[in-house]
């Protein structure tokens, strides 16, 4: 309330006559007549939604986001959930990497121990893996909290390394893991093999049988989607709360000069460990979603370029931005598809055997994402997230845009 | 005995091939704080360079190692001057994740160049080796097994050789001349360098030639193996990352001790785990300098010689 504007130019605090609470509001609607972005109090600066219009923006595209399934066919359908899918992984390792400063290169890691955990709880049970068959209620929350675990054994190491010794450790937490993934059969049904992932079977309803509701047909990749999506605004939002409160300005604090941050009294150990351990549960979610929207899982899938991919997310998308977590995760995953759309709109750029100068499809993919990666931290180091704050202000400052 | 001489020997080899890429690692990282994840690519392309020379232009071996380390440190700076000069004053890490991005990009030009084909480096040694302390046996499916001595690879000998006599050069180089004396005197402190005249772009530049450079050579060495090797083989260059974390990233002395306690170990595990401690699952020594990794680590958080950084306030 202090920080209403002060109109009358007298201190608030010493005159409080004129300082009555209808009045405040008046005051604060009659400046905000026509200009939707201004905000007049320090409650305001620090909301989520901090002006009306990123409120209303937030809900046409969540309203759009619920629709998009029921307008669009089937296969992007499957794309938009991996997107969602991505786009929980990439805000955990930005909770890591963008807002504490931890460079992880182990989010493959993480996104597998996720996957399996799911498998194991939620899957069937063959004569090869094992499969406890449970409800997505209750796999889902293991397929956080054993990733966390996980995280929470690593970061007492991982907190005592800085910097690039902190990156190749987790470089080495990715190779270790592979390695244990391909040799532990009853898991995951060993190398080159895998096994089925968890069923999607929620509260009782199995997601992968369509169902009609209120006169919309609700397929699998529809269900899928959903609860993807619905999953990805809970944990954005959580994640967004997390950064501006206590925790997230303790997470600022260690990533901008950690000792400066602990003479202030930010507990080092604890903050890093605190982002280990939430990354890594984002990751174990993100990684269980994964494989129960692709469908089967094998151990090499969990591999380096997995985590290349999510870092390309994080810095393509923008470093420290939940929403250009988003948008990156929707870039990433999107990105192969307008490829693809691209070389059958200009047939000219393929061969025969639709490849492109002869590369693959797949390899012009991770070939774009590394050269993108190198580019963007040169050009825009904010990412998509820098590109859209600098539209966004062009057009708010038009016509006197410079 | 004799079966734990020859793993030694293969041990020395392979950690010679790490100490290579390794010294890579350490040079640039002490000249712009960036580790250079790219460095497998850079190997990978040296063994294909010299494949090639020694394949289609019909080079000896010798003219073709040389030729493509000194076109594999061509390619370095170049992509120092490009991507690397404009992350100068910005935080290293961000600069690491560009040398990631070029890793990701470069590996997938590597493997088309190189797949589906297995390549040696054109070396002349190929499988052939020398008995010691034995007598040749019969020759069964081409190959004369050593019985009661050992079985020494001509191209293991070749990489601790050559390995051993390449950082020596680079070490009296880095102490002797002016270079080297730049070089050092930028790694220590940037500003001081400069304003004592160093050009710390010229120095950057000549980190990341020799660094490719070196990392060409492990190529080379990589290549000069039994059975040549796949495309896939670039992420052996990742193993001189471990290497690296356990002497301490900036120390050069750490790199090769690093590396060779790494190829030892890996060789005595690829020897003896499958009986000794088959629990630990087949190919471990693959992932054996990780676990090493973790180990010193622990212990000593800035490797075994590393420099225990000074924080100020």
């Amino acid at each position: 309330m202090k920080a209403d504007l002060n109109l009358s130019g007298k201190d608030p605090a010493s005159g409080p006559a004129d300082v009555t609470p209808s009045r405040r509001v008046n005051v604060a609607a009659s400046v905000r007549r026509g200009r939707p972005t201004v905000y007049t109090s320090y409650a305001r600066d620090q909301a989520i939604w901090n002006t009306p219009a990123k409120l209303w923006w937030t809900v046409g595209l969540v309203v759009l986001a619920f629709a998009a399934p029921f307008l669009i066919a089937q296969d992007l359908t499957n794309l938009l959930a991996l997107a969602a899918v991505y786009a929980i992984g990439g805000i955990g390792l930005n909770l890591l990497t963008g807002y504490a400063g931890q460079v992880s290169l182990g989010q493959a890691f993480f996104m597998a121990a996720g996957a399996y955990t799911a498998a194991v709880f939620g899957g069937e049970s063959t004569r090869t893996v094992i499969g406890l068959g449970w409800d997505m209620a209750l796999w889902l929350p293991l397929a956080a909290i054993v990733p966390g675990l996980l995280g929470l054994i690593v970061a007492p190491l991982a907190a005592r390394v800085r910097g690039l010794y902190l990156a190749t450790l987790t470089l080495g937490l990715v190779m270790i893991g592979q390695h244990v993934l391909n040799n532990w059969d009853a898991l995951t049904g060993g190398a080159g093999i895998g096994r089925a992932p968890a069923e999607p079977v929620l509260f009782g309803v199995d997601l992968s049988k369509p169902v009609r509701v209120a006169g919309l047909l609700v397929t699998e990749q529809r269900a899928l989607y959903l609860v993807s999506l619905v999953l990805l605004i809970v944990l954005a939002i959580a994640a967004r709360n997390l950064a501006r409160g206590k925790v997230g300005r303790a997470f600022a604090a260690v990533r901008d000069r950690d000792i400066a941050a602990e003479v202030m009294g930010v507990p080092l150990q604890r903050t890093k460990t605190a982002a280990f351990v939430i990354s890594s549960a984002y990751a174990g979610v993100s990684g269980a979603l994964l494989s129960v929207v692709i469908g089967r899982i094998s151990p090499d899938r969990w591999n380096l370029l997995l985590s290349i991919d999510f870092l390309a997310i994080v810095l393509i998308g923008g470093v420290a931005t939940i929403s250009g977590s988003i948008m990156g995760a929707c870039f990433v995953v999107l990105l192969p598809r307008a490829l693809e759309d691209l070389t059958h709109a200009f047939p000219a750029l393929t061969n025969d055997s639709g490849e492109i100068v002869g590369f693959t499809l797949d390899e012009v993919k991770t070939m774009l994402f590394g050269i993108l990666i190198a580019a963007v931290i040169i050009v825009e180091p904010r990412g998509m997230y820098g590109l859209w704050l600098r539209i966004r202000n062009y057009f708010k400052a038009w016509p006197f845009s410079y | 005995m004799n079966e734990l001489i020859e793993t030694l020997i293969r041990g020395l080899g392979l950690g010679g091939l790490y100490s290579l890429i390794a010294v890579g690692f350490v040079i640039i990282f002490r000249s712009t704080g960036v580790l250079n994840f790219a460095q497998p690519v850079f190997m990978i392309l040296g063994t294909y360079l010299s494949f090639t020379f020694v394949d289609s232009l019909g080079l000896p071996f010798w003219l073709a190692a040389l030729s493509s380390v000194a076109a594999v440190a061509a390619i370095a700076t170049a992509c120092e001057r490009i991507a690397m000069r404009p992350m100068v004053g910005r935080p290293a890490f961000s600069a690491t994740l560009v040398t990631v991005g070029m890793f990701a990009a470069g590996l997938v030009v590597t493997t088309k160049l190189i797949d589906p084909d297995i390549i040696t480096s054109g070396d002349p040694w190929g499988l052939r080796n020398f008995c010691l302390g034995g007598e040749r046996g019969e020759a069964t499916s081409g190959v004369q097994p050593c019985i009661g001595g050992i079985t020494v690879n001509y191209t293991d000998i070749f990489k601790i050789v050559a390995a051993a006599v390449v950082v020596a050069l680079l070490g009296l180089w880095l102490h002797r001349s002016r270079y080297g004396l730049a070089m050092r005197a930028t790694a220590m402190d940037q500003e001081a360098a400069m304003a004592q005249g160093i050009s710390a772009g010229r120095v950057f530049s000549l980190s990341w030639a020799i660094a490719g450079g070196l990392a060409a050579a492990g190529g080379v060495l990589l290549g000069a193996s039994a059975g040549g090797v796949a495309s896939s083989a670039a992420l052996v260059a990742l193993k001189a990352l471990p290497a690296v974390i356990i002497g301490g990233l900036d120390s050069i002395k750490g790199a090769v001790v690093g590396s060779l306690i790494v190829g030892v170990a890996e060789a005595l595990t690829k020897t003896y785990q499958p009986d000794v401690a088959p629990w630990l699952g087949a190919n471990f020594d693959v992932v054996l300098p990780y676990v090493l990794m973790f180990a010193v680590l622990l212990v000593q958080p800035y490797g075994l010689y590393g420099t225990r950084e000074v924080r100020r306030v």
